[in-house]
């Protein structure tokens, strides 16, 4: 059995003296978890920091074993972006969601778009944060807990869309929202138009997406969400309080 | 073919960094044929060690004295503290001699999926310490990955308030290394922390 793909680091655990067992998200294979020998060695542990993007090629004797992993180093999405804040926890944070939320195995084409995308994209600084909630979003929708922005669940208009009902996932106008507004999460205007958002949208973009990744991801299994990402909302929060 | 008291010895030698079965059998044995000279100073040694060495409660270094020796020597600069992960990269900073300031072992790096967190590391200490006034710069010198970096970035957070200088060991080039062997990353790590030559 083997493969060779492009490929997203999300994570490596050392494993004996040198090696590692390294999560990948390969382009048709999704996440995907092989040993690499040397892995955690001098000579290999840069190639396979999170977030760096990888030719990588896996090759077992029977399909359900663990298997090894090599790989050439495509992007050093890591190495790039050591020095920003920012962006480490952006970084940080993407990998760590989709190595604990994603299912072993099944190809994610798109979510390995969205990931590869997010990663070389890291140092243009604060935008890639709509990014990054463009991609919990697209994770929770893979997953079967898609937020229906479609049309105002209480009016039906497709114009206007500002809230979301934290309850059931679906849009809401601002007009239909009335009194309720305070109840409802705010839909920033990125999320709809593919723009870049502004410091105020990032927040309210990773609280929306934020409140469906605890409840529906890993509330169903009693975890939290991943300590990166939760430094990474004290950080856009904190960039909110003291702007520079 | 052997008594439990060698499998035993074979097995506890087997865990140790750097040793498999069959290193184990070759360690045992070599012990064996000179039990006064290498095997019962080896076990003194351990039996010492063991009860001697404790975590300083300072700066977390294990010594057989508390406050450990660097702590206690009136030369190094109580000004200048350098965090490190492990006392293993203390070691490693000691054998450099280029630090005569004192040390911070932070106890590991923030890690999502190890379930690491500000809680389980000797940050708080850190702060204290910090508190203090007596500290006027802290080095990170924590490893160049990403758990490493988001560290450094959390700690450099935390210490903001107190004032203190936070500064960071470099990365790029490694003494003696030639550029077309270097591994990409590092490449890019040294050109971006680039720095004019003094003239």
């Amino acid at each position: 059995m083997e493969w060779e793909s492009p490929s997203v680091v999300l994570a490596a655990r050392p494993w004996g003296s040198g090696d590692a067992v390294v999560s990948l998200l390969a382009q048709d294979q999704g996440l995907w978890r092989g040993l690499v020998k040397g892995g955690a060695g001098r000579a290999q542990a840069s190639t396979w920091q999170p977030g760096n993007l990888v030719a990588a090629r896996w090759t077992a004797r029977l399909s359900d074993q663990l298997g090894n992993l090599g790989g050439e180093l495509v992007h050093h999405a890591a190495a790039v972006v050591m020095d920003d804040p920012l962006a480490i926890d952006i970084l940080a944070s993407a990998c760590a969601l989709a190595e604990t939320a994603l299912v072993e195995r099944e190809p994610e084409p798109e979510l390995f778009a969205g990931l590869a995308r997010l990663m070389v994209e890291l140092p243009a600084g604060a935008p890639v944060l709509a990014g990054l909630v463009r991609f919990e979003l697209a994770l929770l929708s893979r997953l079967g807990f898609g937020l229906d922005l479609s049309a105002c669940v209480l009016s039906g208009s497709n114009s206007g869309l500002a809230y979301v009902s934290p309850r059931t996932g679906r849009a809401v106008t601002a007009a239909a929202a009335g009194d309720w507004a305070d109840r409802l999460l705010v839909l920033p205007r990125f999320v709809l138009d593919d723009g870049e958002g502004d410091p105020a949208g990032w927040r309210d973009g990773l609280r929306l997406s934020g409140h469906f990744l605890a409840r529906d991801l890993f509330g169903q299994t009693n975890r939290g969400l991943p300590p990166a990402r939760e430094r990474l909302v004290r950080r856009v929060e904190a960039m909110l309080d003291h702007p520079t | 073919m052997r008594g439990p008291e060698l499998d035993r010895l074979i097995g506890l030698l087997a865990r140790l960094p750097g040793l498999g079965p069959r290193s184990a059998r070759r360690v045992a044995l070599k012990l064996l044929l000179d039990p006064s000279g290498r095997m019962l100073p080896l076990a003194a040694a351990l039996s010492d060690a063991a009860h001697a060495v404790r975590a300083c409660a300072n700066c977390g270094n294990l010594d057989s004295t508390d406050p450990c020796a660097i702590c206690a020597d009136p030369d190094r600069d109580v000004g200048l503290v350098c965090v490190v992960e492990g006392v293993g990269d203390l070691w490693a900073i000691e054998r450099a001699g280029a630090h005569r300031g004192q040390y911070h072992i932070l106890g590991g790096t923030l890690s999502a999926l190890a379930g690491t967190g500000p809680e389980d590391l000797t940050i708080a200490h850190l702060l204290e310490r910090v508190a203090t006034g007596a500290v006027r710069e802290v080095i990170l010198a924590l490893g160049a990955t990403v758990d490493g970096a988001a560290t450094a970035h959390y700690l450099a957070d935390r210490l903001d308030a107190s004032g203190v200088a936070v500064t960071r060991v470099a990365q790029g080039v490694p003494m003696g290394g030639a550029l077309e062997v270097l591994d990409d990353g590092t490449l890019t790590a040294a050109l971006r922390a680039r720095r004019p030559l003094p003239r």
